[in-house]
């Protein structure tokens, strides 16, 4: 029995069907420690720490907890046992007080009062120690998401966790917000606590881990100590083979410009204005870059490009004005002019997830003349399409018949890719472009991405990770609040200055 | 669609055995009222099929089950739950009455596609306002759509009792139509195969399976139907493919009340030969079980309906010959078959699905790429409370 491992697996398996979702893992976390998993999506993280918070059972394994042999059924025995789990998508009651969410589930007794005050109390502890300082009468809808995780956390805390899992606690924060989870992680750290961080992102878990873990294809293939590793050699673990970190290209030569949009304003449903008045260019052969934390703006904005919302202001393609006051079906007009989109989210809009490869591979240009024969549809043109298609952009399995929901994220993303490039757009909208894609594929969407704009064609790029935006972007705007705070050159700036951008804060202001 | 089965496992094997189970509670249930389930099945099934008399009022109900059940099936396929196949056919058959009744009809050849576009046209009006009132109004179809059906059958009564009835006569019903709009019968059509002069079977079964094959086509076939179908799996995407949510729900409702109004053709020219009060007789709410049944797929829609004019028939039979068995207990068994085959599917398909597939993981080389599982990745089946 070694009391210093806060936690040991040990030969854990688990299938779904068909699916080995985790093989025989055995992992050693010691108390005290950040230990970092890494793996791409689909490699089993999830699903190892679901067994650990008590969602599954383990088929076969044993988990022990500070030394003893431990059964978690349920997630009550997990917390029973010192877990705490933070999600990606929060779990708390949107109109509940900060305080009422953190006793949620953990009241003392029937009254509210006693718990309240007891939370209250040890709020305010937190907050003094770790700098978790939320105000504990806000109401959970009101807050940001960097809060709404402190909260996560502080529920967490509440229930005496000893161990924290956090499931990639940095996809909603801009990277100031990151820095400070990372400065509460390590206080928790040195106070005893263990931690685990589930993440797909090399730099987080250089940045804050003492150990690591990679997961490939549901099997554990190495734990490494963080300060003997290096990102190559984590992404090789990762994906199996040689991988290239960074985009290779060669400075931009803009040419005419493509797109011009003046004063574009959009107000939603609920009579929100989510566009304040957006001015931007872009050159053919530059890719554009928009940074900023998702949720302001920026999915309007291509929204409206794509030519699915309303709004207000000027929108010019290759000198043409748009009309941006019509139906929902002019999407369809600005595919003529030669827009291509690649939606934010590939799963909702991108794809039907239900129609097999060939059927996707001609979707909003269905009405191709090339996809039909008078009054029917020509299927066996769109199967040869796609088989075309897919050859090319190396979607792996390249089975036509296959549909959409069975293929990973990156093949899913790399159909999308090659509907939309391979027409040939004046302008490529491409939004979140390597969101849930595995690393080969992210190497493979950006080369695309660098050709098409070598090729001559102007690209707006919309992505919430820093990393990417400064890959790729010959220019980079920053959204705010549905404004655009300010363009940076990708050489004269960094991450610390677009940060400040992010959250809305410009030098004339500070 | 789903890669986990062949087809031909979706749309028959499951339904099979959605069907046994039904027919093995029903049989319990006939058992706790002390009859014997044996001699009823074999009551129900050689009342419905043992018979050219049987086979001639099977066929014609699942004549009437078809076009309901193609008319909600084309609707779900937009995601549109359309329960207005009552009004829609009540109005189909006012529109067909009015064909019939307009002019000399010379020959029923020639007044059948008049009275097939009359039936379409009407029923199709009558599904035009509920969805109308969806795409402007946001009224949700459900609602309006059976709403519509009281006020059809409001209208109807209006109309027979008023407009349309004979005078002097005292049945609210309109004049028989003439020898030139009345649809020749089974009898007449196949002397040899020995149904009665009054079988109600009649020619509009052969336009129930022109629909069947055309209502293919749409779906799967043309690029409406490509559209219909991405705007039910959807709606964002089909926004960003450029299709319009205003002109898929008004085609997609107008289709399918056109299909419900088709019913018409039979119940009022082929068999009534006249317009009467309710000539629906509950089969558009019977529709949305066959399409469920039938998985929204023609082929299934066509053996749901089979199997429905079957226990119709049969069941009438079974409380003809069996002392005791009531026309409620031959709802109970109906409602048992509605039940397992459409709310219940799910329990059959998860077994049937892992059963397949773990007869295909063995012979099959692991996929090149990361392990798949039909319904998405293994992520994807995270459970969070």
């Amino acid at each position: 029995m070694d009391e210093t491992l806060a936690i040991e697996l040990r030969g854990i398996s688990k299938a779904f069907g068909p699916v080995q979702a985790n093989k025989d893992i055995s992992i050693q976390v010691k108390r005290g420690t950040i230990h970092g998993i890494i793996g791409e999506n689909g490699a089993g993280k999830s699903t190892l720490m679901s067994i650990l918070y008590g969602f599954y059972r383990a088929d076969s394994g044993e988990v022990f907890i500070g030394g003893k042999k431990t059964e978690i059924p349920d997630s009550q025995a997990a917390i029973d046992a010192g877990i705490g789990m933070v999600f990606q998508h929060f779990k708390l009651v949107e109109n509940f007080t900060v305080l009422e969410n953190v006793i949620l589930g953990a009241e003392d007794g029937r009254l509210l009062k006693p718990s309240l005050a007891k939370a209250r109390k040890l709020l305010k502890k937190l907050a003094d120690d770790y700098e978790m300082d939320v105000d504990p009468d806000a109401i959970i809808e009101d807050l940001g998401v960097g809060q709404q995780q402190r909260v996560e956390i502080l529920k967490a805390l509440y229930r005496e966790a000893d161990i924290l899992i956090l499931d990639e606690p940095t996809g909603v924060l801009t990277p100031a917000e990151a820095d400070h989870l990372f400065r509460i992680l390590k206080g928790l750290r040195d106070e005893g606590k263990t931690i685990i961080l589930i993440t797909h992102k090399l730099r987080e878990i250089m940045e804050i881990t003492d150990t690591v873990s990679v997961m490939r294809r549901g099997e554990m293939t190495a734990t490494v100590k963080t300060a003997e590793t290096s990102p190559e050699q984590l992404a090789e673990l990762m994906v199996g083979r040689k991988v290239l970190l960074r985009v290779d290209k060669m400075p931009a030569t803009p040419g005419d410009v493509v797109l011009e949009v003046e004063n574009l304003r959009v107000v939603d449903d609920r009579n929100v204005e989510r566009l304040r008045g957006i001015d931007l260019t872009i050159r053919a052969g530059e890719v554009l870059g928009i940074a900023g934390v998702s949720g302001n703006g920026q999915s309007e904005l291509l929204e409206i490009l794509g030519g699915y919302a309303k709004g207000t202001g000027v929108i010019r393609v290759n000198g043409q004005q748009i009309d941006i006051t019509g139906s929902a079906s002019v999407a369809r007009t600005r595919r003529a002019r030669g827009i291509a989109h690649v939606p934010e989210d590939r799963q909702r809009e991108g794809l039907i997830m239900d129609y097999r490869a060939w059927e996707n591979i001609g979707f909003g240009y269905h009405d191709d003349p090339k996809f039909n024969s008078g009054l029917l549809m020509d299927n066996s043109a769109l199967k040869a399409d796609c088989v075309d298609k897919m050859e090319r952009f190396d979607v792996r399995p390249p089975d036509p018949n296959l549909a959409a929901k069975n293929f990973s994220g990156g093949n899913q993303q790399k159909i999308v890719l090659a509907r939309e490039i391979e027409r040939n757009p004046d302008l490529l909208l491409i939004g979140q472009p390597t969101r849930g894609v595995d690393i080969g594929a992210i190497e493979f969407i950006h080369q695309q991405i660098v050709a098409l704009r070598d090729q001559g064609k102007a690209i707006l790029l919309v992505s919430v990770e820093l990393d990417e935006i400064m890959a790729l972007s010959d220019r980079i705007a920053v959204m705010f609040d549905g404004r655009i705070m300010g363009e940076r050159l990708p050489s004269e700036t960094n991450q610390g200055e677009l940060g400040l951008l992010m959250a809305g804060i410009t030098e004339d202001a500070a | 669609m789903n890669d986990a089965m062949p087809k031909w496992a979706d749309i028959v094997l499951i339904p099979l055995i959605n069907l046994a189970l039904a027919l093995f509670v029903s049989g319990l249930v006939v058992a706790l009222i002390g009859k014997n389930p044996f001699e009823a099945l074999y009551i129900l099934v050689s009342g419905s099929v043992g018979s050219a008399y049987g086979w001639g009022y099977t066929l014609f109900y699942a004549t009437n089950f078809i076009f309901t059940g193609l008319s909600v099936a084309v609707a779900f396929h937009a995601r549109l739950f359309n329960i207005g196949g009552e009004g829609q056919a009540a109005l189909g058959g006012l529109g067909v009455a009015l064909v019939a009744l307009s002019i000399d009809w010379p020959h029923w050849a020639l007044a059948l596609p008049v009275a097939v576009i009359g039936g379409m046209v009407f029923g199709a009006l009558w599904a035009a306002v509920p969805a109308y009132l969806q795409v402007r109004r946001g009224s949700h179809i459900v609602i309006t759509t059976i709403m519509f059906n009281y006020i059809a059958a409001a209208l109807m009564v209006y109309l027979l009792a008023n407009v349309l009835k004979v005078p002097g006569s005292a049945s609210p019903e309109t004049a028989r139509f003439i020898e030139g709009a009345r649809l020749p019968n089974a009898a007449d059509i196949l002397p040899w195969v020995g149904f009665s002069r009054s079988t109600p079977l009649n020619v509009s079964f052969l336009v129930a399976v022109l629909a069947c094959i055309g209502v293919y086509f749409l779906i799967w076939r043309t690029r409406l139907g490509y559209e219909i179908r991405a705007f039910g799996h959807s709606e964002p995407a089909a926004l960003y493919a450029g299709i319009s949510p205003v002109r898929i729900t008004m085609l997609a409702m107008l289709i399918s009340g056109g299909l419900s109004g088709l019913m018409a053709i039979n119940a009022v020219m082929g068999e009534a030969e006249r317009l009467v009060l309710d000539p629906v007789q509950g089969a558009g709410f019977v529709g949305i079980a066959v399409a469920l049944m039938g998985r929204s797929h023609p082929l299934g829609v066509f053996i749901a309906a089979l199997l429905f004019g079957a226990l119709y028939q049969g069941g009438a039979e079974l409380t003809f010959e069996m002392n005791g068995m009531t026309r409620e207990m031959i709802l109970v068994i109906q409602a048992l078959v509605i039940l397992f085959t459409g709310a219940l599917d799910n329990m059959v398909r998860s077994p049937v699905e892992r059963m397949f597939l773990s007869r295909r993981r063995q012979p099959s080389a692991p996929l090149p790429t990361t392990p798949m599982t039909p319904g998405g990745h293994p992520d994807d089946a995270k459970v969070e409370p």
